[in-house]
């Protein structure tokens, strides 16, 4: 038991450079950044795993550690809880009032009688009882070593629902505009990240349209106050469609698979026409949001024009323009739309294998050819008679998440047990108690004492020989002896 | 009324309560500085009584007008008053002093009082100045009756945590001042509780605490699988909660299976509790992550 608490308490100590230093898992950007301001302190910091440090070999070291030692001391140990849990109480020593709470008087019953009435009495009480010839032994409190057990054995339990969750599991993100379906095939991500037990036979074949998507800001700060997507949801091909509501703390629910709400934007919808006046390019293209005012930056590419053309863009909900900040949004909602445009032709480098944002253009190999503001409805003739952009409106894109975790239940049925074996261990009381009766004369005297860790003991004794000595009243004492405290 | 009034209101209640916070301290700061003078003459005896009677009144005092004050936050956002660090800081400050107000009809905690106070007027004076953050709804990932049971246990926790380690700090001094003294304490601090009567009671009240943190802890993941997509994400919030759950167990450990006792019992229970107020103060201002809702 000692070597697991060491090993939880290092990981602990283990789990908080992960706290200071920015994790690729959380916030890759705040990562790329360090990397620009401390270009060597990083590269060292990254050798040391400690900007993944949750995923780095030493910390899975030690929650593996952790986690054999658990088992090597719990499994020995709930094997001796069960042996003992059937062995009687040990045998009355031969000292009482050397023990705790020592105290002894006169019963005014007979020596059997008296025994008697201590075995009714603590089996009453619940106590489990040896009964010799002149004396009882009694023991209760087993379910506070149950509980520890109990505590441990959950330890595992949850360690084995997060291994399990995340080796079986998978996480994937996925922007859709309003009035678009998604189908849940790894083709349609743009982004998966799978455990390596993950299959892909894993995913269940639902499909969500996204029908509506409600935003709610409060009129003095943009803060965001309510989220509601109306979607209609097919289980599988050929299920009957069901109409659903999603908000931030209320998933869709798949089996071991929810879909979240996570975050929300506008798509610009724009079609863009080639000198002859055929259309190119129509849709809604997601923009990145910037700020809590949704400023949003998007990139336009049109490859299938001679020469190539890309508008980097900025779209505003609310744009106002100042001096200094130069073209902004101030409020989150679509009241004064309008949509930044500078364009650029030449080679977009869509072809040259590199994976490329779909936010922004590298203008490295393009010239630009204007600069443009549109309102919705507004066209623009790009110069040279190379064809024309149309903004034609909005559509609110939705972020969602897709996360599939085969251990979550076992986690959390670990962690309610945790809960109560915690609580078992740290409440339930543990008492031995001895009664031994003699007889002196023609006095029968009872001598009680006890044995315990836990608070109540005084208690338990005093009372059981207020049972015990209830016939003769007050007058039952034999000099009163303390405990041996 | 409207929401605003009942917003400053509240802004004006919390000003009122720390002035009566403060006399309480005053006055419990001048019984001990008078006592410490004075010694153990049996004639202060009633007298002081009669001091600490006063500071305990307006202990209660104060207390009454926080309940006014944070009660008409609620009503002025129109929900439970925990949806940031200010309304988290007048909230706990009130679950702290209750805390605080009911051991003292049963036990002999009044020597507590200078303490329980100064620390009071410390978070008020913090949440209302660097704090404070205007009444509004709340963001839609707070939308849950997870809020609630979340942060009501963990206000609870972090009071009782907080009781704990300013009767551990009061062992370790006291514990000091009577090495000095040769085991004899001054007339001062006759009135104490013994040594081990201090920590038995730091004890029973981290032992009684921490379910109620591992619920509460608990209580975050199953939101947090609601809200975030995930139960656990080594959020720095997280992190720390977890890494003060450890030290909180590590101490119960030591005290039960090992033995541990007295100082060395003290200063991990202090240590533990650093671990939440770092978790508190730092991560909620200076931290990034998804469970940063100071709102500053
Ligand atoms: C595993 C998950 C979680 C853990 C371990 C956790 C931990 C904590 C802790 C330690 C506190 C105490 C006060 C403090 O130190 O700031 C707290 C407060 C709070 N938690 Fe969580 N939490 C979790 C999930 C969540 C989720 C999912 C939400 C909401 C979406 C949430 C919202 C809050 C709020 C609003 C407070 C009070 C205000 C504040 O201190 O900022 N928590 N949580």
């Amino acid at each position: 038991m000692r070597t697991a608490l060491v090993l939880l308490l290092l990981l602990a100590v283990a789990s908080i450079p992960g706290s200071i230093f920015p994790q690729r898992s959380q916030s890759p950007l705040q990562v790329n950044e360090y990397y620009g301001t401390n270009p060597s302190l990083a590269k060292w910091l990254d050798a040391l795993s400690l900007f993944n440090v949750y995923s780095s070999a030493w910390f899975s070291a030690i929650y593996i550690l952790l986690f054999i030692s658990l088992i090597g001391c719990v499994l020995p140990r709930t094997w001796e809880h069960f042996k003992m849990a059937r062995a009687l109480p040990p045998m009355t020593p031969k000292n009482l009032e050397r023990l705790e709470e020592f105290i002894e008087f006169r019963t005014g019953l007979s020596q059997t009688q008296t025994l008697d009435k201590a075995v009714a009495e603590l089996k009453r009480r619940r106590y489990r009882i040896r009964k010799l010839s002149d004396s009882v032994g009694a023991e209760k409190g087993f379910i506070r070593e149950s509980g520890n057990l109990l505590f441990h054995l959950s330890l595992i339990l949850l360690l084995v629902g997060v291994a399990f969750g995340s080796l079986g599991g998978m996480r994937a993100d996925v922007i859709v505009s309003e009035g678009e379906t998604f189908t849940n095939v790894a083709t349609s991500y743009d982004s998966l990240n799978t455990g390596s037990l993950f299959s892909i036979d894993d995913l269940p074949p639902f499909s969500i349209k996204v029908e509506k998507f409600t935003a709610q800001y409060d009129i003095v700060t943009s803060a965001p106050l309510d989220y509601t997507l109306n979607a209609k949801v097919i289980d599988y091909p050929g299920a009957t469609p069901r109409d659903e509501i999603v908000k931030v703390n209320a998933p869709l629910t798949f089996g071991d698979t929810r879909v979240y709400l996570q975050a929300n934007g506008y798509s610009p919808i724009v079609t863009v026409r080639n000198k002859e006046g055929a259309v190119v390019l129509r849709g809604a293209i997601p923009f990145l949001p910037q700020d809590g005012n949704l400023t949003s930056i998007g990139a336009i590419k049109v490859p299938d024009m001679q020469p190539q053309i890309g508008f980097v863009a900025k779209f505003l909900p609310t744009a106002e323009r100042t001096k200094e900040a130069g073209g902004f949004s101030s409020y989150p909602e679509p009241l004064k739309p309008l949509l930044d445009l500078a364009a650029w032709s030449g080679d977009l480098g869509l072809d040259s294998g590199i994976p490329q944002s779909v936010y922004r253009i590298n203008t490295e190999k393009l010239t630009q050819i204007g600069l443009a503001a549109l309102k919705p409805g507004d066209r623009w003739e790009l110069p040279g008679g190379v064809g024309s952009i149309t903004f034609d409106g909005l559509a609110p894109w939705v972020n969602l998440q897709v996360v599939r975790d085969p251990g979550k239940a076992y986690s959390l049925a670990g962690a309610v047990l945790i809960l109560i074996g915690l609580l078992v261990s740290l409440f339930g009381r543990r008492h031995r108690i001895w009664v031994r009766v003699s007889e002196n004369g023609g006095d029968t005297i009872a001598h009680i004492a006890g044995l315990t860790r836990s608070p109540g003991l005084d208690n338990e004794i005093k009372t059981l020989a207020a049972t015990l000595r209830s016939e003769v009243g007050n007058e039952g004492h034999v000099q009163p002896t303390e405990g041996s405290e | 009324m409207s929401k605003s009034d009942w917003a400053f209101l509240s802004n004006d209640l919390i000003y009122a309560a720390m002035a009566v916070c403060a006399l309480a301290f005053i006055i419990f700061a001048y019984e001990l500085a008078w006592s410490i003078r004075v010694g153990e003459e049996k004639t202060t005896i009633s007298r002081r009584s009669k001091v600490l009677r006063i500071a305990q009144s307006l202990t209660i005092l104060y207390f009454l007008i926080l309940v006014v004050a944070v009660f008409a936050r609620a009503v002025s956002a129109g929900r439970v008053p925990w949806g940031n660090m200010y309304e988290f800081s007048i909230t706990g400050t009130l679950a702290f002093t209750f805390a605080y107000l009911v051991a003292s009809i049963k036990f002999d905690v009044q020597w507590l009082g200078i303490l329980i106070s100064f620390a009071s007027l410390l978070t008020l004076g913090t949440a209302i100045t660097l704090l404070y953050v205007p009444s509004a709804p709340l963001v839609p990932a707070l939308k849950s009756t997870w809020l609630v049971i979340h942060v009501s246990a963990a206000i609870i926790s972090g009071g009782v945590f907080l009781l704990a380690n300013c009767i551990a700090g009061a062992y370790l001094i006291l514990e000091r001042i009577e090495q000095k003294n040769e085991g004899a304490r001054p007339g001062w601090a006759l009135r104490l509780p013994k040594l081990e009567s201090l920590d038995q009671l730091s004890y029973r009240l981290v032992a009684l605490v921490f379910p109620l943190w591992t619920f509460s802890i608990i209580a975050g993941a199953i939101w947090a699988e609601a809200a975030w997509g995930r139960y656990w994400g080594w959020d720095p919030k997280e992190t720390w909660a977890f890494i003060t759950w450890v030290g909180y167990a590590a101490y119960l450990h030591a005290r039960v299976t090992a033995g541990w006792k007295g100082r060395r019992a003290a200063w991990l229970c202090l240590i533990a509790g650093s671990t939440f107020l770092f978790n508190y103060v730092y991560v909620n201002i200076w931290g990034t992550g998804k469970h940063t809702y100071s709102g500053l």
